[in-house]
């Protein structure tokens, strides 16, 4: 009963989700855009007329303009600094497009080009302190802060009467001020315009790039090459340019000079930039960031203020925001990796019934035995990590390394080793097709196609992405093992799409239906994921009847067979489970059976700890990784089986000396060939009664050798 | 190195010395008794400010909400003794505060790592929001009958030397005693210096950055009390305006290096010495409020220009977020 309620909950009860949105990117976005609902669904509430278009319009002014500022403000602080100029550099600007306009009477079109340009110059004052001089940031800036509010304070003493005498009626003049386009203002739509290319600039184009690699890390991004000195200057200049933007948009739609213009502008600004979730230091945020937290903000000041709050507790509720965002993003910032690796483990329930025996005196199917004892070993010592061996007709013998190549050992004897092809991951299971290509499946690239001189190409490394999954499952993470049907179809297995390569034992640890079975087309090139939600499918077959495939499910212990053409296609049914060990590569034998490798033997202490999910939660979550419990892969065996699923024989090296692990085997004229994932050695094993002349890739394409 | 540091205290002494000279001798007004003492009087309660940031620039940060610790305690003391409290429960609430204040931006910057500027700018913000909605009715605390004797504190003389340079000279002797004499004036240095080695030598650096906020936060409210003894009020808009620019500019100026670990009390003395001469010239030239601003501007951004050449920052104990 208790296990019936615990493997439901975890059936459908999605504990994995957690980990995986917490993993994404844009979840540091969510919060704030969540925060910004709940403030204007409670602001909406209280305040009438809130939502009005006329309130809204006036709400898009001003987030236009603080926008502008804090775009800049946003740039500055991703690339690792901090601008508290803005405020009177927005005065400034105010100052220098109502003077040009007022005093000096030029075009519109001057006023808006000398107006940015006297940004740019204010902003190149920071930039070349900061950005060449190395000065530090906040302290600059909030000294600038002081010269240019001095030096507009002495300006509008002098110029303050003759602008507020000047009625301007221009109308290009009052359009950039009050007017709208279908009723939404000019300053939100150039604002969109604007926001817009400054996204892609920042994901897409090089300079952005750059200016999140220094953000992230100064000195990495200077000895990539990058001129951190010159973008830091730019971004300051760039930060200058936008409060003029926002300072001449101000300008037209009050034309004033009042002595507090822009005076704590710098605290709205930095408060919006901090709540949207741009980190102080650098090397993160977004546009999107930028623009939530201009809302937000905005929404809570114009809130105080319709709900008559004293300008002090304006101040204070913003700094008090200020203070708490902060906080929050730096605990966040350094805990995050730390947080999603709590998490990310999510184990579930996962019974088997009590293994088969394989006590000697015993009896049974599984029974040790001795057999591999004398084994051969080829290359001992001269290949590390050949996951899967394949053998050609001229008897050359095949196999992955762990430094991303494909050997050869060269025949007669083996004892001539060559690099076939550097791939540059690891190689894991090997099928020839119809033409003598070799096609592998690489851990962590996909699927490679290798044309019989050596060649490399990739055949694919994408398959559909599934609309339900969290995390990206189109790239492949752990292509596994393959083969390929008469028509050209080759079905291969992913192990998980929730690890990579190099974590698969936790994904054993989870026991989940992480894996799937993908299908690539060789005569149209279309990958389709076939099969999903598999515990760890590993080796892979095409039975003997053409139309279905045998896969190995690693930590479901069994196998299954699945048609893919047929009456009975699409159906998926068992062949064995309950297996003793953990099956990995299945291949083709002489008479007609199969081959299947036990990668390691089950162990009572992992089976129970598979029906606890919630002891393995919090083992991951308390317990070192190199501590855990993991699945047992240092014995195991070799079994043929028959097409109903009946062990015929079984190949046992009790001490495990001369072939320790098996993840693969391979029929090859009578002898039998081990590889094994962790090994140094390929191993070599005189069958008895075997075929003198299989060939296994030859035989299934009808060729003679 | 050591020459180098010796060598710009005697920079910073040259400039006073040819400031004051050259004001001697063109200023009409600026060498007699009654305006040196007026000098001297104005930059004490610059100079008490000076000392308190000392303290955290030495530990490598900086303490922007000085200003707000000292109008807000001392406006708090007026106030309730106008409401009809008595002085030494004013004062000791006003204390209270003071330390509860020095302990959130302790916090803040040791326990929750918000970079120190960037702390005590909110929490400046936070405090003086405070007194403006909360504590006082008016923007100026005015002085009343309960609090006569208290004056004392920074008006008159002791011995012919007016109260408030007194003041100043307990407050140097203080944390002079403060800084070389005992282990946490050691640490602070050792913290200053390079964070990462002092915590892993076993300074308790957490605690120590709290002190040193607790510290300045008192001493602010000192110079407040101070401040508002020797002008019989309390102006507590005096937050809006740019005197932590002339503290930050004191303690620069003086030779106290930004990157921390550096300098001492006589830096800071030099440094008031410095500033409290322009100032005083700057008044006398009849220099308008803004004109002095931009001038000051220009000077603490030469100073801090000056500062990265003589002690550049350290790349390799800078933090990241360390802006």
């Amino acid at each position: 009963m208790r296990d019936t309620l615990t493997s439901l909950r975890y059936r459908y009860w999605p504990d994995h989700l957690l980990g995986e949105i917490l993993s994404k990117r844009w979840t540091e976005t969510a919060i704030p855009v969540i925060l910004l609902l709940i403030i204007g669904l409670a602001l909406s509430r209280s305040i009438d007329n809130f939502l009005s278009p006329a309130s809204l319009a006036d709400t898009a002014r001003q987030a236009g303009e603080i926008g502008f500022i804090a775009l800049g403000l946003a740039l500055v602080v991703i690339v690792g600094g901090i601008d508290l100029s803005v405020g009177s550099i927005f005065a400034l600007t105010d100052f220098c497009a109502l003077y040009c306009l007022d005093v000096l009477g030029w075009p519109v079109p001057a006023v808006v080009a000398v107006t940015l340009l006297c940004g740019a110059l204010l902003g190149a004052v920071n930039g070349v302190l900061i950005g060449y001089l190395r000065l530090r940031a906040f302290i600059t800036t909030l000294i600038t802060l002081i010269i240019y509010r001095s030096a507009y304070d002495l300006l509008i003493q002098r110029y303050s009467n003759a602008i507020a005498s000047a009625f301007p009626d221009i109308p290009s003049w009052d359009f950039i001020g009050a007017g709208s386009v279908f009723g939404v203002p000019t300053v939100a739509l150039v604002y969109i315009v604007i926001a817009i290319f400054g996204h892609i600039f920042l994901t897409r184009l090089r300079p952005g790039w750059h200016i999140t690699a220094i953000g992230g890390s100064r000195r990495s991004a200077y000895n990539s090459g990058i001129p951190v000195r010159r973008t830091i200057a730019l971004c300051y200049v760039a930060s200058g340019v936008l409060t003029s933007i926002g300072a001449l948009f101000f300008a037209s739609r009050l034309g004033t000079v009042g002595g507090d213009i822009g005076v704590g502008l710098e605290v709205i600004v930095l408060t919006a930039t901090v709540l949207g979730g741009i980190t102080l230091g650098g090397g993160k945020g977004s546009v999107a960031k930028s623009a939530v937290g201009v809302l937000i903000v905005l929404l809570i000041t114009n809130g105080l203020t319709t709900m008559n709050a004293r300008g002090g507790v304006n101040r204070m509720a913003l700094a008090g925001i200020l203070l708490v965002a902060a906080m929050v993003d730096i605990r966040w910032q350094k805990n995050r990796t730390r947080i999603i690796s709590k998490v990310y483990v999510a184990p579930t329930y996962h019974s088997l019934p009590p293994p088969p025996s394989t006590e000697i005196g015993q009896g049974g199917p599984f029974e040790q035995n001795d057999k591999l004892r004398n084994v051969e070993s080829i290359g001992l010592g001269r290949i590390e990590a050949p996951e899967d061996v394949i053998l050609d007709r001229h008897d050359n013998l095949y196999a992955g390394s762990r430094h991303g190549d494909i050997i050869r050992f060269l025949a007669p004897d083996y004892q001539k080793m060559e690099v076939f092809a550097h791939i540059g991951g690891q190689p894991l299971g090997m099928a020839f097709d119809r033409a003598d290509n070799l096609y592998v499946c690489i851990g962590g690239m996909g699927l490679y196609r290798i044309t019989p001189d050596g060649t490399v190409e990739k055949a694919t490394d994408e398959t559909n992405r599934s609309m339900r999954s969290v995390n990206d499952d189109s790239r492949l993470r752990l292509a596994d093992d393959l083969d390929i049907t008469d028509d050209g179809l080759i079905f291969f297995s992913e192990a998980t799409v929730r690890y990579e390569m190099d974590e698969w034992p936790v994904d054993g640890l989870e026991a989940r239906g992480n894996g799937r079975i993908i299908s690539y087309d060789t005569k149209t090139g279309a990958t389709r994921t076939e099969l999903r939600g598999l515990k760890f499918p590993n080796g892979i077959c095409v039975a003997s009847d053409g139309q279905s495939i045998l896969f190995a499910e690693t930590f479901g212990c069994s196998i299954k067979r699945y048609w893919f053409a047929g009456p009975k296609k699409g159906a998926v049914e068992v062949v064995m489970d309950n297996l003793p060990g953990y099956p990995d590569n299945i291949n083709l034998a002489s008479d007609g059976n199969y081959w299947l490798a036990l990668v390691g033997m089950r162990s009572p202490s992992l089976d129970l700890a598979w029906k606890m999910p919630g002891f393995r939660r919090r083992m991951a979550k308390r317990v070192p990784v190199d501590e855990w419990l993991f699945p047992n892969i240092n014995t195991g065996c070799v079994v043929k089986f028959n097409e109903q699923g009946k062990i015929v024989e079984s190949f046992w090296d009790l001490r495990g000396e001369n072939h320790p692990m098996i993840t693969s085997m391979r029929e090859h004229r009578g002898y039998l060939y081990l590889g094994g994932i962790l090994n140094n050695r390929i191993g070599r094993y005189k069958l008895d009664n075997a075929d003198p002349n299989f060939v296994q890739y030859d035989n299934r394409w009808g060729k003679q050798s | 190195m050591k020459h180098f540091r010796f060598s710009q205290q005697e920079i910073v002494f040259v400039v006073f010395a040819g400031l004051f000279l050259v004001f001697s001798i063109f200023l009409r007004g600026f060498l007699t008794t009654d305006n040196m003492l007026t000098l001297l009087q104005n930059v004490a309660v610059l100079g008490i400010l000076g000392l308190a940031m000392a303290i955290v620039v030495i530990g490598r940060g900086i303490d922007i909400s000085l200003i707000a610790a000292l109008a807000v305690p001392p406006g708090l003391v007026l106030q309730m003794v106008q409401n009809g409290h008595s002085l030494p429960a004013s004062l000791l609430t006003a204390v209270l505060l003071t330390i509860a204040f020095g302990l959130v931006n302790g916090w803040l910057i040791a326990y929750a790592e918000v970079p120190s500027l960037f702390a005590t700018l909110a929490t400046g913000l936070l405090l003086a929001g405070l007194g403006q909605t909360a504590l006082f009715q008016l923007d100026v605390v005015q002085w009343s009958p309960g609090m006569d004797g208290f004056e004392k504190l920074g008006q008159g003389t002791i011995l012919g030397i007016p109260t408030s340079i007194v003041m100043f000279a307990i407050a140097c002797v203080v944390v002079a005693f403060l800084l070389r004499q005992t282990r946490w004036g050691a640490y602070i240095y050792a913290i200053g210096d390079n964070p990462f080695a002092a915590r892993v030598t076993g300074i308790p650096s957490r605690p120590i950055i709290v002190l040193q906020y607790v510290i300045t936060a008192l001493i602010g409210c000192f110079a407040g009390l101070v401040l508002a003894a020797s002008v019989n009020s309390m102006p507590t808009r005096i937050f809006n305006s740019t005197l932590i620019y002339d503290v930050i500019l004191v303690v620069v100026l003086g030779g106290i290096g930004l990157s921390g670990g550096r300098g001492g009390v006589l830096n800071v003395v030099i440094g008031t010495l410095v500033i409290g001469t322009m100032l005083n010239g700057m008044t006398i030239m009849d220099i308008s409020y803004a004109g002095q601003n931009l001038i000051k501007g220009v000077v603490l951004l030469l100073a801090v220009i000056t500062d990265s050449f003589l002690n550049p920052r350290n790349e390799e104990t800078a933090q990241q977020g360390d802006i």
